[in-house]
């Protein structure tokens, strides 16, 4: 195996041969070369942060025509780890009336539940954390650990604005959990599997090009998910103070802000793993660190969309965001699988895939563009009026 | 198979460990001087009034609900999805009019205002 084709398979030879010199099992040759894979993949997720948070004020600077972090280090690039050390050295205060136990525990999980995505994607072709054949179901899964976090992390504060964040959590995050379910639907529909490199390995074509609306879908309930602008009724500032974390302080309060960070680039990469083909790119195959940098690039697209909504959008109204994802976003996913279910059927195997796929999908924007129209006709917009005052006019 | 998921279950309790490190570090390296006053909820300086855990509005819950059986529906057709190839013409419209049964559950909770926020 040449080291440069693949780094981490070649150290991880070279270690596996010098225990099985050592005459150890081959079972605890696994066992040990697992528990290294994992803490290799976890730490990577964690390195990841660290340089997000940096990249992304740098950015949200940029939009706001600022420079962002400067002064640590160049480019401010120690900005984060300075950031680190005061959050470390803060005082951790718990409240008194809060529930102990899951105060404790809710920032641990809120990151833990983040992470766990992390160990099925896969970043080259023989880089995987573990290639589970139901993939796409655990990342469904696992994903609503963090829903559960922030719904402990509220309830357990004993504060008032903390319960109303976690109560919205609960509306909004389960809400849009649905219409992301379903558009992972299409992919896996596509693809013909739940494993995600068997996923990638499927994109001869990107299932942008076959399915672009439930790629847009997806990345809509994907930012609602993370509880970001337009979406972050959650942690609404302006009006239930800081939301779920409102009584949280120190690192805990960090935590939560670091398993956010991850998880926007979490939504990034799982968009360009579904939708833009993943490690997919001239070379890539042989050379594996081609694919990861492929897989970040991409990733970053997805990444970049999430943090431009974010600074050019204002927050919208609980009702209305209830009402985009259960009156639009949910009818809209169930129509394209079914669209794409039949289409697929149809033309699954022959050379009009792709034109019959992208007329489906146009076809469905259509049809969903003339029902708003005719719903936003009907309903009278509320206007308001005052009373006629005498102004002071020109004698 | 059991291997990929001996992975996943050290990746739960390493996972675990990588966020305790920094709040055991900050048990050393911060300052801890409680009092009453520090540990009272905050409320942006006012005393709370009344007890947090109430009921909640109704609204939340019935949105819960409506997701429980999405949610629940949608992991059924995960296997279709995946058994495409293997499935014939009609199981193709079976899975559809599924999704439609789907579309009339959703109708009615919508007829029945369940999705207004009132």
């Amino acid at each position: 195996m040449n080291f440069w084709e693949n780094p981490i398979g070649f150290i991880g030879e070279a270690i596996a041969d010098l225990m099985r010199s050592l005459h150890i099992g081959p079972e605890v040759i696994n066992f040990v070369i697992t528990l290294l894979s994992v803490v290799v993949v976890a730490s990577f997720g964690l390195l990841l942060v660290i340089f997000l948070i940096w990249l992304e004020r740098k950015v949200a600077a940029r939009f706001q025509d600022r420079i962002g972090p400067n002064r640590a280090g160049p480019y401010g690039l120690l900005q984060t780890f300075a950031d680190m050390v005061k959050l470390i050295t803060k005082e951790d205060s718990i409240p008194e009336k809060a529930d102990k136990l899951s105060f404790n525990i809710a920032p641990i999980l809120s990151v833990v539940a983040v992470l766990l995505i992390w160990a099925v994607v896969p970043f080259a072709p023989a880089w995987i954390g573990t290639d589970l054949n139901v993939g796409v179901l655990y990342i469904a899964a696992v994903g609503s650990f963090g829903i559960l976090s922030i719904l402990m992390a509220g309830w357990s504060s004993n504060n008032k604005y903390a319960l109303l964040g976690a109560f919205r959590a609960v509306a909004q995050l389960i809400s849009y959990e649905v219409p992301m379910l379903i558009t992972l639907l299409v992919p896996v529909l596509l693809a013909r599997s739940m494993g995600m490199n068997d996923m990638v390995r499927d994109q001869s074509t990107w299932f942008i090009v076959l399915a672009p609306l439930a790629g847009i879908i997806f990345l809509v309930s994907s930012i609602a998910e993370i509880g970001r602008t337009p979406f972050d009724l959650i942690e609404a500032e302006s009006e239930i103070v800081a939301g779920y974390h409102t009584e949280y302080t120190g690192m805990k309060f960090g935590l939560f802000f670091a398993a956010e960070f991850l998880h926007a680039f979490t939504v990034g990469v799982l968009f360009a793993l579904l939708f833009l083909g993943g490690w997919r790119g001239p070379g890539a195959e042989q050379y594996q660190l081609l694919g990861v940098f492929y897989l970040m690039a991409k990733a970053s697209i997805g990444y970049f969309i999430v943090m431009w909504v974010r600074s050019t959008l204002p927050r919208i109204r609980i009702d209305h965001m209830l009402a985009l994802n259960w009156k639009f976003l949910t009818p809209a996913s169930l129509a394209i699988l079914i669209i794409t279910a039949i289409l697929e059927k149809a033309y699954g195997e022959t050379s009009a895939r792709i034109p019959a796929l992208l007329i489906g999908n146009l076809a469905v924007v259509l049809v969903s563009w003339l029902v708003l129209r005719a719903a936003s006709r009907k309903t009278k917009r509320e206007r308001v009026t005052f009373k006629k005052r005498p102004v002071a006019k020109p004698a | 198979m059991i291997d990929r998921w001996l992975f996943i279950g050290i990746f739960v309790s390493i996972a675990a460990v990588f966020p305790l490190l920094p709040i055991v570090l900050a048990r050393f390296l911060a300052p801890h001087n409680p009092n009453t006053i520090k540990l009272e909820t905050y409320e942006c300086g006012m005393e709370t009034v009344g007890p947090t855990w109430v009921q909640f509005k109704i609204q939340y819950y019935i949105y819960a609900l409506v997701f429980l059986i999405f949610d629940i529906e949608t992991v059924f057709l995960f296997p279709w999805a995946v058994a495409f190839d293997a499935i014939p013409l009609f199981a193709v419209f079976e899975g559809v009019l599924f999704i439609l049964i789907l579309v009339g559950g959703l109708l009615y909770a919508w007829r029945k205002g369940a999705l207004e926020w009132s």
